[in-house]
């Protein structure tokens, strides 16, 4: 399989801080990878870098063999890195169809100009876009409530929302900030089954978790952070019997690493 | 929906026929000549304020609009004054210039939010007003005086418009004038509003970090709207100085720009027609309480903060209110 996002050498001070420190491996086309470590391991710091969110001390990512890290997140996710987030961050006041619709930003064929005088080609891009949500949010589960104001949506749908949003910048790679945060153990079975169902769909997914049990299930391979270093890469089955991990999430190892 | 179309545009046509028709009608027929000023004067604090509004609706509160109005309003007053232009040459002249500097200003100061860049845009108010007072050009506190009314527009040897000066009622004409950008100004943010670019703007205002991940060029719209909000600064304040035929430093102050903001806030600020409203209700009740005397400033800032917290999302609330119970 060929590598779609090379993360080489990556390295982010801030002042004295090292959060994450010489970090490298890459994620293959249409695999779903997982970035763990315990709290302070400088997951959250690497996501953002991946994603252009920061802009890394030294070090580079590249998507397809072009580098992308240092660009603005907007260009980021025009060349096809797409991260979601992990508060519920959606568009609060609008309804879920419109979050999905002004998510197909990217895809937009017309000028702003053009959409202000409403050409034929910014009609067509709105039927495609009005199109294009309904079919994501049947494939997310979330037809029923494509006219609901945003914020009125409970926990397990916001994340879905959260997903759909950044399924419609139609990305290469999608990454997933902590998509099982806070979630009950049927939430977070419905959740994986919709991220393999993206993978099914030839998305490749990179995506943060704490949830043990649910990564080793979802995860093709792991990559685990310590301190902002990398102390282990590999498949679940490798990762559950290394060590270094064990020692790492020390204490809690068994439940922790779902054993 | 055609039901709802067909509404609009009976909403439309009423609204045109009242400002070009009935209410010149009714100001001759009840002799209050002195009417036409006031409403003018509400016309382009309206188009100010819809500037205001639409930085609103990318989540920036504005208290800045003031300093564009009288920078429009000098710009034209200079053109017109030294360099022998045409008012109505002036006029797009002061809404870009306007732009063009806000284009300059917004870049650094947009990356700001909240409480913060509400803080300079009103420091912005004051430094346009000592600039004013400081600058050669602008012949500092004595401002410029005399200068003459718009003259004739004309286009391939067809007048347009009749200069301003040989009308017997230069009052209607003027009317006519900031009535007629008033619904040009309404009409294009309507049209802003509705189309996709309204969506962005509100996907802006609800979360820019989401909206820079799915793609967004957030400072670069950003820096779009707020130019678009100082052309319309700019062209009220360029009117306006033609009217008085004067511009001072203080022709616009800070307390211009905190109005322009607090007639959103009275209209609404999810509604595009809100500041065509507020701007109306707040400069009538201004000069309705002034037979309340040395008690005007106080019964008027009390009533705004019974309406702000009655009425949150402004006056039109209240009709969507009843629609929905209706």
């Amino acid at each position: 399989m060929a590598e779609m996002l090379e993360v080489s050498g990556i390295t982010k001070r801030f002042g004295g801080l090292v959060a994450v420190n010489n970090v490298s491996f890459s994620v293959r086309e249409k695999e779903i990878l997982s970035v763990i470590g315990p709290n302070g391991a400088g997951k959250s710091t690497l996501f953002k870098l991946i994603s252009s969110f920061l802009r890394p001390t030294t070090g580079e990512v590249r998507l397809k063999g072009e580098r992308i890290s240092g660009l603005a997140p907007h260009i980021a996710a025009r060349k096809g890195v797409v991260r979601t987030f992990q508060e519920t961050t959606i568009f609060k006041n609008m309804s879920v169809r419109d979050n999905v619709i002004i998510a197909h930003h990217l895809r937009s064929k017309a000028s702003l100009f053009g959409f202000f005088l409403g050409t034929g080609t910014a009609k067509e891009d709105e039927a495609a876009f009005g199109q294009s949500a309904d079919e994501i949010l049947a494939l997310l589960g979330l037809s029923s409530l494509a006219h609901e104001i945003a914020r009125n949506l409970p926990h397990g749908h916001l994340r879905a929302l959260g997903i759909a949003i950044g399924l419609a910048t139609n990305p290469s790679i999608l990454l997933l900030d902590e998509p099982f945060a806070g979630m009950n153990h049927d939430e977070t079975m419905r959740m994986v089954e919709m991220v393999r169902r993206l993978r099914e769909r030839g998305l490749t997914i990179l995506l943060v978790e704490h949830d043990m049990p649910a990564v080793m299930k979802i995860s093709d391979r792991l990559v685990v952070l310590n301190f902002g270093q990398k102390i282990a890469e590999g498949t679940p089955a490798e990762i559950q019997a290394n060590e270094k991990v064990i020692e790492a999430y020390l204490g809690s190892e068994d439940e922790a690493i779902g054993l | 929906m055609t039901v709802n179309r067909n509404t609009r545009i009976a909403a439309v046509v009423a609204f045109l026929a009242i400002v070009f028709i009935a209410v010149p009608v009714a100001i001759s027929a009840s002799g209050r000549f002195d009417l036409y000023y006031t409403l003018t004067s509400v016309a382009l604090l309206s188009i100010a304020s819809a500037g205001v509004w639409l930085t609103f609706y990318i989540g920036r509160i504005n208290i800045g609009q003031g300093a564009y109005a009288l920078t429009g309003g000098y710009v034209s007053a200079i053109l017109v004054m030294n360099h022998g232009w045409s008012f109505w040459l002036t006029l797009p002249v002061a809404g870009l210039f306007c732009a063009a500097a806000s284009v300059l200003i917004g870049l650094p100061i947009l990356r700001l939010r909240g409480v913060y860049f509400a803080m300079v845009t009103l420091v912005l108010t004051e430094v346009a007003r000592l600039l004013a007072l400081a600058l050669p050009i602008t012949n500092g506190a004595k401002g410029i005086v005399s200068i003459p009314l718009p003259g004739a527009l004309s286009v391939f040897g067809i007048t347009l418009i009749p200069d301003f000066a040989t009308l017997q009622n230069s009052r209607l004409a003027f009317y006519l004038l900031a009535v007629t950008l008033m619904v040009v100004c309404f009409a294009i943010m309507y049209r802003l509003v509705n189309s996709r670019i309204g969506k962005l703007c509100q996907s802006l205002q609800q979360n820019e970090e989401l909206a820079s991940s799915i793609g967004v060029n957030i400072a670069y719209l950003r820096v779009i709207a707020y130019a678009v909000s100082s052309f319309f600064g700019g062209v009220s304040g360029a009117i306006f100085a033609a009217i008085s035929q004067s511009i001072y430093p203080s022709s616009f102050t800070v307390t211009d720009s905190v109005n322009f903001m607090l007639n959103c806030f009275l209209g609404g600020l999810g509604y595009v027609f809100g500041p065509m409203l507020g701007t109306l209700v707040l400069y009538f009740g201004w000069d309705l309480l002034f037979q309340t005397g040395q008690f005007q400033l106080l019964i008027y800032s009390g009533l705004m903060i019974v309406l702000m917290l009655v009425l949150p999302n402004g006056l039109l609330s209240l009709a969507e209110a009843t629609r929905k119970k209706g």
